[in-house]
């Protein structure tokens, strides 16, 4: 079970709700399944953001394995310079 | 260098050897991108919007095509309209950058491009192209952009991130919020508030090279572009997708390139460039010069930024609540998001609240620059962090040190950190003689830190072993920064060879296998992965041919100092070079490629100290003395580390003291060149002396974290902390110029 934490600017989309546990083996799994539960915000997290699984900072991570208990967090899409 | 884990044997990495692209720099022989020159080649000439805000009323291109030279004249009409095509939100946006359809929305936008013989006769027929505009009122600043009633850029844009959604456009693109405890309990465990506002400018990265770039299309769809970038795969791609054909049939070859800081991530020129030459059939070259540099190429965001924070008497942070807005320029996409990650990632506060918002404004699209957002938003906080520093009388980088993020804090932007070294930048600060030393009269002491994410992504590298031993390093990462060094030094030290048997080759997007771009310090870390996994492939393939050479299990050699050896010595060594001469007996070139979506990415800290001498009579801030002490992870080239690390804090000291946009009431912009736009040259600067400290980053064969950006995060808030210190007063507003300093301490005298 993943625990997911969504940040303050998702909580439009969310009610409110700023964590929540969710059986997913992929993080794009994870996003299908939370898109069911709050609708649009799979598009968002697609295609506005990175994951940080267990701390670590991912981008294209829709196939990212999600280990067990993993801590995951939704980043805004970074640009460098 | 402050190392904190030992080096653990390195022959190379870490040295200090001839870089690989000298020569040919300092004997001219570097290609950069103006200089490509091909048969038969034409030049270009961009017709640019003098309004601010404007709707097109008729572009008359008849003159401009009858003029002597003139083989080619291009609009919007010539580039499809992704809005029609179902194109992406951004790609239509990066579209209408390049060329304006229906509006123009800042001073410099591209109407119309024309390619002629000479540069002459190109610039004649620009100046002969008639544009009737309908002006529009203009906004330039977040405020004018936020206000009731303020004229839109974009009729069809909804704020998002605000719900529920806003039944009106603005132009306010997003917002970004953060927030974590109770801040009215944080605010109410204080001892000490401090609530500041403050006001930057957008200030240019300042490469010294302008954009430029040279195309040849081709009768069959296919074209050729010689380009400065930092990144040919990137420039590629958007130049694909604002012309409408497929990446495939364009090759990008790199040139040198004069800088970029973040500003060459963006596609200007090159689909004009291959636009003209599919008309005219011709090659066709377009350079800006400087002043179109300024007018028409990102700066990044100017910004009003609101700071309030709290801290109790024993110097533990209490709570912060931060509002931000920033400047995107006609274009959605301000790196406010950024700011918000970043703007407390220093510290460990359990209240806060960051909201930000995303502002269009009548100026030039805004583009990366050294982690983009990160500055504006330190100079802020890092200001409160020194007066709360002084309000409670405790040392500002013991209250830095009390509550620093640390490995396993919960950061401000979400997940824990991994092992960092914000504290060890501290303390090599505090620990740095300077931080003691006397001060004259009417000089001054600041301190501020700093915090940046570093990234990751894809890269490819390829290895090939000549057949003398000597070795190719191929990449497709443009080196900005000494990125050829450091992929040799990595190189010499996985094969075991001399680093000068290294050539590191920067190729063509036909030639290497896909980068992304050279950003977000990320070229060390991820293209030094590639290149690190090609040359174990290689090392593993050579320990194969050495047992097919002995006869023996490929588990009995190792690869060690550049040679096979056997477990036991009862073989001869065989070197590189062996192996090489005689690999069509062992199976054929040696060579491997590796290609990698880059894990492991390590943050960057960086603390700085500087020392300032403020002219009471004048208002001229002198900066005398400068510290920078910076977590490199692992330093593998450390004189390019320490180039990294100066360049910063050059960077910012003119972001602190000099550099701005300067706008008239028209939206125009009035000092576009360097004699008006004032950034540092050598003698405005001391010698900034730097301190790399070496926390390496667990995730990385070498420890490396990456170098590039977070040097230009603290040197505002230390100018300004200096100032404070020397001068009794608090500059809130960038640039802390001459005139804005000696209104302060008039006003500070009455």
């Amino acid at each position: 079970m993943a625990r997911v934490h969504l940040s303050a600017g998702l909580r439009d989309l969310t009610g409110g709700v700023a964590n929540i546990e969710i059986e997913a083996s992929t993080v794009g799994r994870l996003i299908k399944s939370l898109d069911q539960m709050f609708p649009g915000i799979g598009s968002r997290l697609s295609e506005g953001s990175s994951v940080a699984i267990n701390g670590e900072i991912l981008t294209d991570a829709e196939y990212e394995k999600i280990p067990a208990s993993a801590e995951i967090h939704f980043l805004d899409i970074l640009q460098g310079g | 260098m402050a190392v904190i884990e030992e080096n653990p044997g390195y022959k190379w990495v870490g040295t200090r050897p001839i870089r690989p692209d000298g020569l040919e720099k300092i004997t001219g022989k570097a290609q950069f991108g103006a200089d490509s020159i091909l048969p038969g080649m034409l030049y270009g000439s961009v017709v640019r919007s003098p309004h601010a805000h404007a709707r097109i009323l008729s572009i008359d291109m008849s003159v401009a095509k009858s003029m002597p030279g003139v083989k080619a004249v291009i609009t919007s009409a010539d580039f499809p309209d992704l809005a029609l095509n179902g194109g992406s939100a951004g790609d239509i946006d990066m579209s209408n950058n390049v060329m304006a359809r229906a509006k123009v929305l800042y001073e410099g936008h591209v109407v119309a491009a024309v390619a002629a013989n000479t540069r002459e006769q190109a610039k004649a027929a620009a100046d002969a192209v008639i544009v009737n505009y309908e002006v529009l009122p203009h906004v330039l600043t977040v405020d004018e952009a936020m206000a009731d009633n303020a004229p839109l850029l974009h009729d069809g844009m909804y704020t998002k991130g605000i719900d529920p959604k806003p039944e009106k456009p603005s132009n306010v693109a997003s917002r970004v919020v953060h927030e974590r405890g109770d801040l009215d309990k944080g605010f109410a465990e204080a001892d000490l508030v401090i609530e500041r506002e403050y006001t930057t400018k957008p200030v240019h990265q300042g490469y010294i090279e302008p954009h430029a770039a040279v195309a040849d299309a081709n009768s069959d769809g296919r074209a050729h572009i010689w380009c400065s970038s930092q990144g040919h795969f990137q420039m590629r791609a958007h130049t694909a997708t604002v012309l409408g054909v497929s990446p495939g049939t364009i090759k990008v070859t790199a040139a040198e390139i004069g800088g970029g800081f973040g500003g060459k991530t963006v596609v200007y020129l090159e689909p004009l460039a291959v636009r003209l030459s599919q008309r005219a059939g011709r090659p066709v070259k377009l350079v800006m010069d400087r002043d179109e540099v300024f007018r028409a190429s990102g700066p990044t965001s100017g910004t009003r930024i609101k700071v309030k924070m709290g801290v109790t008497n024993e110097g533990q942070l209490t709570a912060a609540d931060v509002w931000m807005g920033y400047e995107a320029g006609a274009f959605s996409g301000s790196p406010v998001g950024a700011a918000g990650m970043t703007v407390i990632a220093c510290y460990d506060i359990p209240n806060f609240f960051v909201e930000g918002f995303d502002v269009v404004v009548n100026k030039p699209r805004v583009a990366a620059y050294r982690a983009p957002g990160a500055p504006m938003a330190a100079f802020a906080v890092e200001t409160v962090m020194d007066e709360l520093a002084r309000g409670i009388n405790i040392d500002p980088i013991d209250l830095r040190l009390q509550n620093a993020v640390v490995e396993g804090t919960q950061a401000s932007y979400g997940p824990k950190f991994p092992r960092i070294g914000f504290v060890e930048t501290l303390e090599a600060i505090k620990n740095h003689p300077q931080y003691t030393a006397e001060l004259g009269p009417n000089q001054g002491r600041g301190v501020a830190a700093g915090f940046w994410f570093n990234a990751g992504m894809n890269s490819s590298a390829t290895v090939h072993i000549n057949e003398n031993g000597t070795a190719t390093v191929v990449v497709g990462s443009p080196d900005i920064g000494g990125s050829r060094q450091s992929m040799a030094l990595m190189a010499a030290e996985e094969l075991g060879i001399s680093y000068e048997n290294i050539k590191p080759v920067v190729a063509d997007t036909e030639t290497v296998g896909f980068n992304d771009v050279t950003g977000g310090s990320r070229v060390t870390l991820a293209t030094g992965a590639a290149v690190v996994d090609a040359c174990r492939v290689i090392t593993a393939d050579l320990r194969a041919r050495a047992a097919k050479t002995w006869d023996v299990e490929i588990d009995d050699v190792e690869w060690v100092d550049g040679q096979a050896q056997h477990v036991d010595g009862s073989q001869p060594p065989l070197s590189l070079a062996d192996l090489a001469g005689k690999s069509g007996r062992t199976g054929g070139p040696i060579s491997a490629t590796a290609s990698l979506n880059a894990r492991g990415v390590g943050a960057a800290f960086s603390t700085q100290l500087c020392d300032v001498e403020v002219d009471p009579e004048t208002g001229i801030t002198r900066v005398i003395r400068y510290v920078s002490a910076q977590d490199a992870g692992r330093a593998i080239s450390p004189a390019y580390v320490e180039g990294q690390m100066q360049g910063g804090v050059a960077q910012g000291i003119g972001w602190a003291l000099n550099e701005e946009y300067i706008h008239n009431s028209s939206g125009v912009m009035e000092n576009a060149s360097f004699l008006d736009y004032r950034i540092p040259v050598a003698s405005d600067l001391p010698m900034i002396d730097t301190v790399i400290v070496e926390v390496p980053n667990p995730a990385h064969p070498y420890g490396v974290r990456g170098v590039g950006e977070v040097g230009i995060v603290p040197p505002m808030a230390a100018v300004a902390n200096a100032i404070s210190d020397a001068a009794g007063v608090r500059m809130k507003d960038l640039p802390m110029s001459p005139v804005k300093l000696l209104e302060a301490l008039n006003e500070k005298g009455k």
